[in-house]
């Protein structure tokens, strides 16, 4: 068993550009569905730009996983936290497929083209069906609280790992 | 490489909390004030009452070298319209309302939409959405308040001496209806243009014997029927003294006036049977080769109408529209 003690560097890169891009659409989505202010449209364009971003940095993410071996997970834990890990990352990466496919059928539905940084759009319905715009609008909301929650756990979970129990586990992300 | 994870990780959070302390009024709250206090579910939070109409754009290519949108070719373009009555009740009785409006939505492409909502006003009275919130309280405070709210905005001034002088007619076909807010053109070699625009009628009609909550619907259902309405869409262009952002203050007259072409209708439809119910006018939906300005009420919108939207589609889905479309 040569399992390595870090994840490989790619892997490390994808994580934290991920969080760090997942964590501003989900603040920026929270303030534009609020706010009347000019910023409202800029921050709107880029919230979709950047959600068509993210459904091709998780494929990229997932792809980049299976090439490469993961740490061990510590020897200490019981057999159901070992399966509520995995179950919690599966469950992240299931959420971040869901949260832009929903965005994106939202649009779709409600016939509004996406426009990705003026390089091209992408393509809506010719004409408006508002039953499934209402579920993916309603879907895109309780996938976004549902997200915020699960990344709550696993963000508490490392820092668990780190401090309390003091094993390699976060140190392993970084 | 840790600190740069850190710096990436605190960047949401920042601009999150810069963003919270604000005491502006939300989107949510702009919607509860439009709506009153008991919602009519399944219904438009502003200018519920209306009916559809269909038709076509008929351009004569006048555009075509300010905007690169397919439209302003020569040719015509099918449009799915609306044309409503400011307010939030869907069975208000038509004459009474102060604002009537028409809304177009031209489905060019998969790739292309252009969405426009236009009132009879050519300005606004206020220059940003807070100003209208509070006016909106003011007419619901009656009318010493709104009294009181002009006074203290002298921004209003184009608005009254408009409002002074505006003379309803008998049809929804002989209006004047306004985009009040600028866009810009933006033609094949980037270069923009300011504009606002008019759907100016082509025909007048007098107040007349108009009776019945539904006067102005069953006068256009009828024109319709035995005509096509038609209106000249007029462009007028902002020159550099001119303030694109500002929706309070009219163009001087001498600017430059193009008729880019004809709207033309030729059916109409109660809302809730047409195709215009489900649709949201949110006008910062645009096409390749018109953009929005900094209009701060223009920018106000899209939030507004999206969450006036949200509520009417989850409702019509549990059904809320169910008795009233079998009347
Ligand atoms: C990682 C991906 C994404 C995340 C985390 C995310 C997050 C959010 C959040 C938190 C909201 C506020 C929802 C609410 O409170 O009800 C929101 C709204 C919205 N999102 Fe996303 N989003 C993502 C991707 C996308 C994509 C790809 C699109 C479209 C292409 C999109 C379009 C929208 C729109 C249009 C709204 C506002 C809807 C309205 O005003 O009614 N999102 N998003
Ligand atoms: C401060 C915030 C965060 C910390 C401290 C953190 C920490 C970690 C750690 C230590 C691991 C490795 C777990 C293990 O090997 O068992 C991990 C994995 C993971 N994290 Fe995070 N994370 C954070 C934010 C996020 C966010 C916002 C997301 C979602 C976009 C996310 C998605 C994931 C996923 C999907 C995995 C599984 C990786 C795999 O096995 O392929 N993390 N995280
Ligand atoms: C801050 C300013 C404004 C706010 C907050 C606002 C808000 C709204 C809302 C919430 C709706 C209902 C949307 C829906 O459920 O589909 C609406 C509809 C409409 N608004 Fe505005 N509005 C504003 C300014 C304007 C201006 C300047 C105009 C005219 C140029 C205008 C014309 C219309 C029209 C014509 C409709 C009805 C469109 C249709 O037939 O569906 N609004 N507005």
């Amino acid at each position: 068993m040569n399992k390595p003690t870090q994840f490989s560097l790619s892997m490390r890169v994808l994580h934290w550009g991920m969080a760090a891009l997942v964590m501003s659409m989900l603040a920026a989505g929270l303030l534009m569905i609020r706010s009347l202010d000019p910023w409202q449209l800029t921050i709107m364009t880029l919230h979709k730009a950047f959600g068509i971003i993210a459904v091709v940095l998780v494929t990229v993410r997932l792809l980049n996983r299976m090439r490469h071996k993961l740490p061990a997970v510590p020897n200490d834990l019981s057999a159901l936290q070992k399966k509520a890990a995995t179950a919690s990352h599966w469950l992240l990466y299931g959420l971040l497929f869901a949260m832009p496919i929903s965005g994106y059928l939202m649009q779709y539905f409600a016939a509004r083209p996406i426009e990705v940084f003026g390089w091209f759009r992408l393509p809506a319905a010719l004409q408006v069906d508002i039953y499934n715009y209402a579920v993916f609008r309603e879907l895109h909301g309780w996938l976004a609280i549902a997200l915020t929650g699960v990344i709550a756990l696993h963000v508490s979970a490392a820092l668990h790992h780190h401090f309390i129990r003091k094993d390699n586990v976060l140190k392993s992300m970084l | 490489m840790k600190q740069l994870y850190l710096a990436l990780l605190l960047l949401p959070a920042i601009g999150g909390l810069h963003a919270e302390a604000s005491d502006k009024v939300s989107a949510q709250q702009f919607v509860d004030l439009q709506q009153g206090k008991t919602a009519f579910a399944g219904f438009r939070r502003a200018h519920a009452k209306g009916l559809c109409v269909s038709g076509e754009f008929r351009s004569n290519g006048n555009l075509q070298s300010y905007s690169k949108a397919s439209l302003f070719q020569p040719g015509t373009t099918p449009l799915v319209g609306r044309l409503s009555i400011a307010g939030n009740n869907p069975a208000a009785p038509d004459l009474k309302a102060p604002v009537r409006s028409l809304a177009l939505s031209f489905s060019l492409s998969r790739t292309e939409q252009w969405r426009l909502a236009m009132n009879t006003p050519p300005v606004m009275a206020v220059a940003d959405p807070h100003s209208f919130y509070q006016q909106i309280q003011a007419i619901q405070a009656g009318p010493d308040a709104i009294k009181q709210f002009f006074a203290q905005h002298p921004e209003s001034s184009e608005f009254l001496t408009w409002a002074g002088q505006y003379q309803p007619t008998g049809s929804f076909a002989a209006e004047t209806y306004n985009s009040i807010n600028a866009f810009y053109l933006v033609n094949a070699k980037g270069e923009p243009q300011a504009v606002r625009w008019a759907m100016q009628p082509t025909v007048s009609v007098a107040p007349g014997n108009l009776q019945g909550d539904n006067a102005l619907q069953q006068e256009i259902a009828t024109r319709i029927a035995a005509d096509q309405v038609v209106f000249d869409w007029v462009f007028t262009l902002a020159d550099a003294t001119d303030d694109e952002t500002n929706s309070t203050k009219a163009w001087p007259a001498s600017r430059q006036q193009i008729t880019a072409g004809q709207i033309v209708l030729t059916g109409s439809t109660a809302q809730l049977d047409g195709d215009c119910h489900a649709i949201n006018f949110d006008p910062l939906v645009l096409p390749t080769g018109i953009t929005a300005t900094a209009d701060p009420i223009l920018r106000a919108r899209s939030a507004a109408y999206a969450e006036s939207y949200r509520r009417r589609a989850k409702e019509q889905r549990q059904g809320a529209l169910q008795e009233s479309s079998n009347e």
